[in-house]
């Protein structure tokens, strides 16, 4: 059964307080954090980007269950922030876990959903024998445009999972995924920041397809809410995943293991994956997640997983890195104008 | 630099790809094509190294080249591996923090972006261990 | 082998030189040097010049033609090479000249160093500085020239308990030279103070530690010592050159405090002199920054390792002190264009011998120089005597 072989995380240590940005535009900071349920975000160190973090990310998982690198045969980075607009970032990432030649690569974008997609080509390759480990990532440093609403929570994150079928530590039993060409939000090619629907992005693009894929996945697996023990769904802010929830049927138990927006901000393509990272994290063999991601443009991916065995076996050592509860502690807060300078948004001659 | 330097030692960059002379056992990172104790008769062999170390002595850089220039003041240390080879890092910690016989691991981050439209360096860094 | 002597001598005004290109710098330096022998360029028979990077600050490579030619030497058709070995480039062409005439391939040579820093902007130049070491390995990674020789401080500090007063007062004696010295770049005064108050360019090292970008060439005329007498009344005579190399990066040095080729190279100056460190009565040390003065003194043997600091407290650094160093200024307050000053060093000594460093003179007959390329990856000594 083709499954989770490892996984791993990463945030960047540097937050912004939801307040702060408010203080900078003239808001009322308490009041945005409360709507958002966003209390703060991850900012990225001068340093990083979209590779490194998708580097640090696989290099975690490898960390928790060394895979034979001559046997991953595919990586796919999917990101709104890939650091080129053309030069692949999964070519780099290959290169820095000791995965190169042999291996196919490519990078996605689907706006939110890139890592998701990847997912499930790495399943698809996984299930037809075509390679024995794929690694699919999702990770962004994702851009919000200065006095938005997007920037107070467009975040930096991500995480990489590594597919296979010998021994995963969670297995994934279906996906089926919900698209359509929707407008809700996009980024034209040479523009720093994106655009968006404003309230267009809500009912007729997050609820429409996130439910559209969870409810497919239910019909498909026979499955009811109450059949899982966690869910995941994708993470904008915190109002939607929670109105979604109690639209499906899913309790607030069940999704707050994997709801790290209100400290982390959205980290898009490395929301749901995060999500899914940290909900392994505390997960016991027998649990059943249930995922849904969702990506501007739209499209929402559904997954339904099965914690196994092999999580608490000698074959993974889940503390060999850092838990995502780990990686969101101890941050170092910045005021907007360093903000600004490691995000790149003060115009440099 | 050139696009061609950069790649030619990308992998030793990115994951501490060192080499080792089987004669006397010493081991190099940067690495060496020439073992200075043994020369022709030093049998040379790659090596990974753990990327764990200990800081021998470091300056915080406060002026730096127009590439580097946006990172300061950056701690840079001269580590010493824990295989018994000193290489030359930026530390990322606080200056406060940094001192000799601090413990590292490494971590995977950008050097230097030449400019808007150049070529992206990716290297090894340290962090506190 | 026979012996060598200095016969002239010449050095343009160190400092920004807005108004002078890089081959008029060297010509006039040349020019000064022939005047001071009392000879005519027709006599030389070589020239080797001491230039670091004259292709990044002024995009010119194949200097030894361009010196020659602008010297008007090409006319006679005689050989011109440009050496180089970053900082000690100068200390490279003073050693090619002595070993040129003491193995008799030739008899009258000129050795000179010229370096045209301002013409490019600070980070041009810092990137250019960051060629003297390992561009690959410490360059690339973040290193900063400076940087390199602040971890060299930080380690010497912490071994030793040098204070950061004490580290000051090397710059502040150094400047109180340069005050008494017409051709140096800062001829100003400075208190321990104005060192701690100064901007820090890479801890511990400030402004005031480290040594200016300036333009400038020397030159000097070198002849068999048996000839010497024909062009000057005061000859000074070569009693050793040395050269040592050690690794070009700091990391891999067996002790980050100490430079093994200022070891090295000064132990084989006093060899061939047949003298030890108690016979010098000056020395020209590369003090690219203060530490640098610091770790050359001790290893060149003038007192033990870890002493340097307390020495100069003490004052036996200064012009009255038991061992003078630095009376021309030194790198940090005469300037610093890298390919002259060791030509320019052994200028100063010269100088000295003859009892022509007004207002700064000590009274010696023998003086030493010591000219360090990178971080210590090359070293040049040099012993005069009259």
């Amino acid at each position: 059964m083709v499954g989770i072989i490892t996984y791993g995380a990463y945030i960047p240590r540097y937050r912004i307080k939801t307040e702060e940005i408010a203080r900078v535009w003239g808001a009322n900071g308490a009041e945005i954090a409360a709507g958002l349920g966003v209390k703060e975000k991850s900012v990225p160190d001068l340093d990083e980007d979209t590779i490194t973090m998708s580097v640090e990310a696989a290099r975690s998982a490898l960390a928790r269950r060394d895979i034979p690198r001559d046997a991953i045969g595919a990586i796919y980075v999917g990101s709104e922030s890939h650091p080129y607009a053309v030069k692949p970032s999964s070519a780099t990432v290959g290169e820095a876990i000791c995965a190169t030649p042999v291996m196919t690569a490519a990078d996605y974008e689907f706006a939110c959903k890139a890592g998701t997609a990847a997912i499930q080509t790495c399943m698809g390759l996984v299930k037809s024998g075509m390679v024995k480990y794929g690694c699919a990532i999702g990770a962004d440093t994702a851009q919000g445009a200065p006095g938005d609403a997007l920037e107070y929570t467009a975040s930096a994150g991500g995480a990489a999972f590594f597919i296979g079928n010998d021994n995963p530590i969670a297995e994934i039993n279906h996906t089926c995924s919900y698209t359509s060409d929707t407008p809700d939000f996009w980024r034209r090619e040479g523009q720093t920041y994106p655009s968006h629907g404003g309230r267009f992005s809500g009912d007729p693009a997050y609820f429409k397809h996130v439910q559209g894929a969870a409810h497919l996945m239910m019909e498909q697996m026979g499955t009811t809410p109450s059949d899982y023990d966690y869910a995941i769904f994708h993470q904008p802010n915190a109002k939607f995943p929670r109105k979604v929830a109690a639209m499906l049927g899913f309790t607030s138990t069940q999704i707050k293991p994997g709801l790290a927006v209100p400290r982390l901000g959205n980290t898009y393509s490395g929301a749901v994956p995060i999500g899914i990272s940290a909900t392994l994290d505390i997960a016991k063999p027998g649990d059943h997640i249930f995922v849904t991601s969702y990506g501007s443009g739209a499209g929402s991916d559904a997954f339904d997983i099965t914690v196994t065995d092999a999580i608490e076996s000698d074959v993974f050592n889940r503390s060999a890195a850092p838990t995502v509860e780990e990686l969101l502690a101890n941050g170092k807060y910045l005021d907007y104008a360093l903000y600004a300078k490691h995000k790149g948004k003060i115009v440099m001659q | 630099m050139s696009v061609p330097r950069y790649w030619r030692k990308q992998l030793n960059r990115y994951n501490l790809k060192g080499s080792k002379c089987e004669t006397c056992g010493r081991h190099f990172f940067p690495p060496r094509g020439l073992c200075p104790e043994c020369r022709r008769d030093g049998k040379i062999v790659d090596c990974e190294f753990s990327g764990n170390g200990t800081v021998r002595t470091f300056s915080i850089i406060r002026t730096a080249s127009s590439d580097y220039d946006i990172q300061t003041p950056y701690p840079l240390a001269i580590i010493e591996l824990d295989e018994g080879t000193c290489m030359t890092a930026q530390v990322i910690c606080e200056p406060e923090e940094i001192h000799i016989g601090m413990k590292v691991k490494r971590v995977f981050r950008r050097i230097i972006a030449e400019g808007n439209g150049g070529v992206i360096v990716y290297g090894t860094k340290f962090v506190p261990a | 082998m026979r012996e060598v002597a200095v016969v002239g001598i010449g050095l343009t005004e160190f400092g920004e030189k807005w108004d002078t290109s890089f081959r008029n710098l060297f010509v006039e330096a040349g020019a000064k040097a022939l005047e001071d022998a009392g000879m005519s360029g027709d006599q030389i028979d070589e020239i080797f010049v001491g230039n670091m990077s004259g292709g990044r600050f002024v995009l010119q490579e194949h200097i030894g033609a361009l010196i020659a030619d602008f010297a008007g030497l090409t006319k006679n058709h005689i050989p011109s090479t440009r050496v180089e070995a970053a900082c000690a480039s100068g200390g490279l062409a003073f050693r090619q000249a002595y070993t040129t005439v003491a193995s008799g391939i030739q008899d009258i040579v000129i050795a000179g160093g010229v370096e045209k820093m301002t013409d490019v902007g600070g980070s041009e130049t810092t990137d250019a500085l960051a060629g003297a070491a390992d561009r690959e390995w410490e360059g690339l990674v973040g290193a900063t020239f400076p940087g390199l020789y602040a971890m060299i401080a930080t380690d010497y500090m912490n071994r030793y308990g040098l204070t950061r007063e004490q580290l000051a007062m090397v710059a502040v004696k150094n400047h109180y030279n340069g005050a008494r010295n017409p051709m140096a770049q800062y001829r100003k005064e400075i208190t321990v103070e104005d060192v701690l108050r100064s901007t820090l360019v890479a801890d511990p090292l400030r402004l005031l530690d480290c040594s200016p970008v300036t333009d400038g060439a020397a030159a000097v005329i070198l002849c068999p010592l048996e000839m010497a007498r024909e062009f000057t009344d005061t000859p000074v005579k070569i009693l050793a050159s040395s050269q040592a190399s050690d690794t070009i990066a700091l990391h891999d040095r067996r002790d980050f405090s100490t430079l093994d080729a200022t070891v090295a190279a000064g132990r084989r100056a006093f060899k061939q002199a047949s003298l030890t460190p108690k016979d010098i009565g000056m020395v020209e040390v590369h003090d690219c920054f203060t530490i640098a003065e610091l770790c050359a003194i001790e290893d060149l043997g003038f007192c033990a390792k870890g002493q340097a600091g307390k020495l100069t407290e003490d004052g036996q650094t200064a012009l009255g002190g038991s061992i003078p160093v630095n009376t021309s200024g030194g790198l940090k307050s005469c300037g610093h264009p890298v390919g002259a000053t060791g030509i320019k060093q052994v200028c100063e000594i010269v100088e000295q011998l003859r009892g022509e460093a007004v207002g700064r003179q000590v009274d010696a007959e023998i003086g030493m120089t010591h000219n360090v390329g990178g971080t210590g990856a090359t070293v040049v000594c040099n012993i005069l005597g009259v």
